[in-house]
């Protein structure tokens, strides 16, 4: 359980066919999975029992000035709360982590959102991790799993065993530097490796680079601010930013200098940000604000100009 | 539904919100549209031809901004970035 009493949440998601259900199912036959709930999309494809195994059918609630990511997952969240009442009440064992596993198709944004902004899920859940399944057969062939991919904090290479799992894992590692990668034969990954904590910061402090067109346009890029960033200027440029260019921006992540001793650790997947967490310390001695993106055409001068006219706007006051 | 503080508008505070809907009219000003407080907990936007929203947080903004400007609002925008270096 996180320190804040928080349950964590483990996204799965990944295209269809790139061995989703696979890792499911392996997870559930490991010993260390007993008081792990999972909510499945469709049980008869596991094929193990698991005494805390659900299935809900997507739904999704469209919200007044929502745009496609910014939608609740209705059935998610009727499910969590679920979970949460039978077990108060005795009916289903205690459990000290939850995961979830998406649709192929699905985008990942519409459950974070739901784990973020739904009034009792965000009280008593939190996301801990989104997990990707990439085919090192078929690899990023839609744009669909290209999303998943980028949304990614961990991304698990599947059916290595039948592929070129390297190269794919260097095309990912290009993609979403700041996810890590792992290969699965098998569908077999230890839950103490696929669960371990993040490494947010230290990802995020490494990666200082344009790394290329990976698919088509889609690429990464990060930013750099010297000095001070200011919080409000950043608040109005990023969400400004989100919303005009929300479809084009796969995911932000970034380490801020906004005046504290630590930096703030942002966290997005599209138009839905994490709350931003302040860090007691930088990962290095450089304590420059850094931003990733990734998403489609993105031009990194034309990102760093912007934010700097916004900084420099607010500094001048 | 209920949504608690907005991740932009953390650093609450009456000082905060001030410069806030300050720095948002420098940008609002480019697009011909205005942000005022409203007693403290949301805000209205105007446009120039006597419209207006009301909006809760700086995610809605934009939203509403660009319903009232009728396109689009680039923060890359290179008029915009001039702008606001002068």
């Amino acid at each position: 359980m996180a320190a804040d009493g928080k349950l964590p949440v483990a996204l799965v998601t990944g295209f269809l066919g790139s061995g989703k259900t696979t890792l499911i199912a392996s997870l559930l036959g490991h010993p260390a999975m007993g008081e792990t709930a999972v909510i499945v999309n469709e049980i008869g494809e596991i094929g193990i029992d698991h005494h805390l195994l659900r299935r809900v059918d997507e739904r999704t609630v469209l919200l007044k000035n929502g745009c496609l990511c910014c939608t609740l997952r209705g059935d998610l969240a009727d499910e969590l709360r679920d979970l949460l009442s039978r077990r108060e009440r005795g009916e289903i064992p205690a459990f000290t982590r939850v995961v979830v596993e998406s649709t192929g198709l699905a985008d990942p944004a519409p459950v974070v959102y739901t784990l973020l902004s739904e009034p009792v899920v965000k009280h008593h859940y939190e996301l801990e991790s989104i997990i990707t399944t990439v085919d090192a057969q078929h690899g990023l062939s839609r744009e669909e799993s290209l999303r998943q991919a980028a949304a990614a904090d961990t991304l698990v290479v599947t059916k290595a065993d039948l592929g070129s799992a390297s190269s794919l894992g260097e095309r990912l590692a290009r993609l979403n530097p700041v996810a890590r990668v792992l290969e699965a034969s098998f569908g077999e990954v230890e839950p103490d490796v696929l669960f371990a904590p993040a490494e947010h910061p230290r990802k995020v402090a490494s990666f200082d680079a344009d790394t290329g067109h990976v698919h088509d346009d889609v690429r990464a890029v990060t930013i750099v601010i010297d000095g001070p960033l200011d919080w409000t200027a950043f608040g109005i440029w990023l969400t400004m930013l989100l919303q005009a260019r929300g479809s084009e921006i796969f995911r932000v992540k970034g380490l801020l200098d906004a005046g504290s001793a630590g930096p703030l650790l942002l966290n997005g997947v599209q138009h839905v940000v994490h709350p931003p967490v302040h860090l007691d310390a930088w990962p290095d001695d450089d304590r420059r604000s850094r931003l990733v993106f990734i998403g489609l055409g993105l031009e990194r001068d034309e990102l760093e100009r912007s934010l700097a006219a916004f900084n420099d706007a607010a500094l001048r006051g | 539904m209920l949504l608690d503080q907005h991740w932009a508008e953390q650093d609450g505070g009456r000082r905060a919100r001030v410069f806030r809907v300050k720095l948002a009219n420098r940008v609002l000003d480019h697009f011909g549209l205005r942000l005022d407080d409203w007693g403290g907990r949301i805000y209205v936007l105007h446009d120039r031809k006597g419209r207006s929203a009301v909006v809760d947080n700086l995610g809605v903004l934009w939203v509403e901004a660009e319903r009232l400007a009728g396109r689009a609002l680039d923060p890359l925008d290179p008029g915009l970035v001039y702008a606001l270096g002068s």
